[in-house]
């Protein structure tokens, strides 16, 4: 019974992507149209200056803010997890998790006013676009890495640690020797959650951003209002290659950290 | 015959966990399944219980066999390592919970479950949660759960395992006393020899998958028939030898010669099992021609009822020494003699 | 030290945020960039609201697309994640790869893959015609039913993977011990399974309807021109009409709307 449901809901999340990776190698020029095989909307793509000065746009804003978001992050997730009782604890808890549950669109609308406010305020940022879309995403992604950080962390046996003190390591080394190696693969799955949320998303981007910093996704929807073209395609096809190649090589090494690890202990 | 396994062999992946195993078990028995862990004791019971298929060999229950037959059609009941309490239902809803499978009437499941939670003292605790329960009110809980369906047969696996070493007498005597109020054939899984020993109406050991013996206690004890059981139960030291043409079996590794109950022929090789309390330690003294060795003190542990000496001997071999707690033991590095009464030598099959 | 960095973050960018919201939906609009007064208090935004049943009518639409979307996530996310919880666990991260996968295809092309299949001129009309099945196309494309399949395409893994992790730490020693008591299959379920499962069935259930409340890319790109919601609403107001005061009170409206499953969904996973 739940099998077939895995089964249809597995073919339900796979058939348009499919369908759209497919047809990409079609050479009509109507989309989800059959036209013989072709490579033409490949050429297409990577001869389209505007497209893909976004999408290095998007990769470079991506890359900033996961990193900030890991870091910020990491500490909300340490200050929650290590850190006891303290004055604001609550408010601190509260707002970590607020990012997580605000519709996109309030998110995206309340950080256009906190940079609006700041510009009023400090005379910065003095015009937005790839700085403020960066810091809106590694806020969004710090409240997602906070999560991550922390549970990890709190599955983690705190006799490690006092162990590692116990043996004379300052709370640096203590950090540096045993709980950063332990956490690497939490921090590793939220820089990837972050680099992701920042990639695929048009909604924040669109309120904090400004002429100067179309993202992928921002062009990408204001070309899709005036119609689908078969360059579209195209970019699901390249980007899903992508997205796969990727997940090989971090699957590769984690299964070799696995193995090494196995061998280790 | 309540239960009967024939042959039961079972697999995972590459490890063998049950070996053609057979075991007998008679309605109202006390049975333990002993081993340690990878024993495929617990895989026994879970067979038993129908969680398992046996890849070779039958389960019969009441002489029915038992293959593709689901657990909840099987007449057995089973008390979990951990309890398995539902956590979201109360005490009263967890015992009911078999009464109810079976329709039925409320006012008589109401009956049963009351009195059975009075059998073990926990009818004020019928509307908590397991989570408020101490562990020993859960081991309880779980226990009244499977009797509560007044099935012939009862299986239980570590019962007392989760349980502190305090409540872990008392638990077990209850144990025992509720197997014959109710009559049921208890056959539990247990790690522990003292637990096996002080409860159980036969004991069964298992090793590797194997049923070694099954005897009531005292016969285990007394005349374990490996030396696997005769280590694993009460830690005897095992002798080797040779019989010689004087009759005595001569033990080079441990330079002594035993004199056995039924001689051997000549130039038959033997092993022995020797307990460490049949064992007597003195600093001076002649030395018996037979049942006794030389050898010098290595160490010595206060185990609160004695003293466990260990003693290198002339041979090599190592022999513990159980000393009672009011004799003086003498100073580490001395040289001791050891001797013991022929009663004490018990052959082994192995 | 290490507490004042993310402590000041979270005040700069999450506190100061939302409480500007709050006051500049309370602010008088103007002429200029940006296009209200600071400081002023007006309850201009708020009768512009109270003018216009669209507002109310479209709050109203938002919960009842948001409730229905998080419903078929559930009842089809629930059997996913049990036979995914329930295979054998060497395949167990492939399939769940195979749940995740889809997210980094790109939300937006995922649509743009619908609009592909649902159109007039799409692949799905094309099937139907090519059969025979139908003579004309469908007109299956900016309709409910199309935006729904949209959203319930967009949310499905936020349902799946919590539901997954809940079934996966039920304890199946429990669900043995059911059957030991003389429970068939689906006894077990009801009386068990379902029971012990239901936090995390409703806290997927509101991971997928607290952000669906306020979901403004699905129902522009697949659903009906004419059916407002919230999230066009509020972008409507702010990019066409540049009403600031009027976008920050529909998303004050939108919070207070959700502060009650916010808080509930929080309880659920703070559970122990």
């Amino acid at each position: 019974m739940s099998r077939v449901a895995l089964v249809a809901g597995l073919a339900f999340l796979w058939l348009p992507i499919l369908l759209l990776v497919g047809y990409a190698f079609s050479a009509s020029p109507i989309p989800f149209q059959l036209g013989g095989f072709s490579l033409r909307w490949f050429a297409a793509l990577a001869a389209d200056e505007r497209l893909l000065e976004a999408a290095w746009l998007s990769l470079r804003v991506a890359t900033g803010a996961a990193t900030l978001a890991t870091v910020l992050g990491g500490l909300v997730g340490w200050v929650l997890a290590r850190q006891g009782a303290f004055r604001g604890r609550a408010l601190f808890g509260a707002l970590a998790g607020v990012p997580l549950v605000l519709p996109e669109v309030v998110t995206g609308l309340s950080l256009l006013l906190a940079f609006v406010g700041l510009q009023t305020l400090l005379g910065w940022p003095t015009e937005r676009g790839a700085t403020t879309v960066l810091l809106a995403h590694a806020t969004l992604g710090a409240a997602y890495a906070a999560v991550v950080v922390q549970s990890r962390l709190s599955q983690l046996d705190r006799g490690l640690e006092e162990a590692a003190a116990d043996l004379g390591a300052s709370p640096s080394q203590v950090f540096r020797t045993i709980t950063l190696p332990l956490i690497a693969p939490a921090l590793a799955a939220a820089w990837l959650l972050a680099f992701t949320l920042s990639l695929d998303d048009v909604v924040v981007a669109s309120f904090v951003s400004g002429p100067a910093g179309t993202t992928l996704p921002m062009l990408l929807f204001s070309r899709l209002r005036l119609g689908l073209t078969p360059e579209i395609n195209a970019l699901g096809a390249a980007i899903l290659a992508l997205a796969g190649l990727a997940l090989g090589l971090a699957a590769a090494m984690l299964h070799r950290s696995a193995r090494h690890q196995g061998k280790a202990g | 015959m309540l239960l009967s396994l024939e042959g039961v062999t079972k697999r995972f992946g590459a490890t063998l966990a049950l070996d053609g195993l057979s075991l007998a078990v008679e309605r109202g028995e006390f049975v333990a399944l002993l081993g340690g862990s990878g024993s495929g004791k617990s895989t026994l019971l879970r067979l038993i219980a129908g969680f398992e298929a046996p890849d070779a060999g039958r389960v019969l229950l009441d002489g029915v066999d038992q293959d593709r037959v689901p657990p909840q059609a099987r007449p057995c009941a089973m008390v979990f390592q951990n309890y398995a309490l539902f956590p979201h239902l109360s005490v009263f809803d967890n015992v009911a919970y078999g009464l109810r499978r079976e329709g039925l009437p409320g006012l008589d499941i109401a009956a049963r479950v009351q009195q059975a939670l009075a059998l073990v003292g926990l009818e004020a605790l019928a509307a908590r949660r397991p989570h408020q329960l101490s562990g020993g009110q859960r081991q309880r809980v779980a226990l009244v759960r499977a009797l509560v369906k007044r099935p012939p047969l009862v299986l239980l696996d570590e019962p007392l395992g989760a349980l502190d070493a305090a409540l872990r007498e008392a638990t077990g005597q209850e144990l025992r006393a509720l197997q014959r109020a109710t009559g049921a054939a208890f056959i539990m899984v247990t790690h522990d020899q003292a637990e096996a020993l002080a409860l159980a109406d036969r004991v069964a050991v298992l090793e590797a998958g194997r049923l070694v013996q099954c005897a009531p206690p005292r016969d285990l004890y007394e005349r374990p028939a490996t030396r696997f059981v005769a280590s694993f139960l009460g830690g005897a030291n095992v002798l080797e030898g040779v019989m010689g043409a004087d009759g005595l079996l001569h033990c080079a590794a441990a330079g002594c010669a035993l004199r056995l109950a039924t001689p051997l022929p000549a130039g038959t090789k033997a092993a022995v099992a020797l307990r460490p309390e049949r064992i007597a330690l003195a600093a001076e003294g002649e030395l018996p021609a037979e049942n006794a060795a030389t050898g010098v003190l290595r160490g010595v542990v206060y185990q609160g009822a004695g003293w466990l000496c260990t003693v290198a001997l002339a041979g090599g071999q190592s022999l513990r020494v159980q000393v009672p707690a009011d004799r003086a033991v003498p100073p580490e590095g001395v040289p001791v003699l050891l001797h013991w009464p022929a009663t004490a030598n018990i052959p082994l099959a192995d | 030290m290490l507490r004042a960095i993310p402590f000041g973050w979270l005040l700069a960018f999450v506190a100061v945020p939302c409480l500007l919201l709050l006051a500049i939906a309370f602010s008088s609009s103007a002429e200029g960039v940006p296009p209200f007064a600071w400081g002023t208090l007006s309850l201009d935004a708020w009768a512009t609201l109270t003018e216009d049943s669209f507002y109310l009518s479209a709050f109203l639409r938002s919960l009842r697309v948001a409730f229905i979307t998080a419903a078929l996530c559930l009842a089809l996310a629930f059997p996913m994640a049990l036979a995914l919880a329930r295979a054998p666990a060497r395949w167990q991260p492939a399939l769940v790869l195979a749940v995740l996968l889809p997210f980094w295809t790109g939300f937006l092309l995922r649509m743009a893959a619908w609009v592909g299949l649902l159109r007039d001129q799409g692949w799905l009309n094309g099937v139907l015609l090519g059969l025979g099945l139908i003579q004309e196309p469908l007109p299956m494309l900016y309709s409910t039913p199309a935006m729904l399949l949209g959203m319930v395409h967009a949310y499905l893994p936020f349902a799946v993977l919590p539901l997954y992790a809940t079934l996966l730490r039920l304890d199946r020693g429990l669900e043995e011990a059911a059957a030991d008591l003389g429970a068939s299959a689906f006894t077990v379920f009801r009386t068990i399974t379902l029971p012990l499962a239901a936090p995390g069935a409703a806290a997927a259930f509101l991971l997928v309807f607290i952000p669906a409340a306020g979901e403004y890319v699905v129902p522009e790109m697949l659903g009906p021109p004419e059916a407002q919601l919230v999230g066009r609403a509020l972008w409507g107001a702010f990019f066409q009409d540049r009403d600031w005061p009027l976008a920050c009170l529909l998303a004050v409206l939108l919070l207070a709307v959700l502060v009650l499953p916010i808080r509930l969904f929080q309880r659920l996973e703070n559970r122990p």
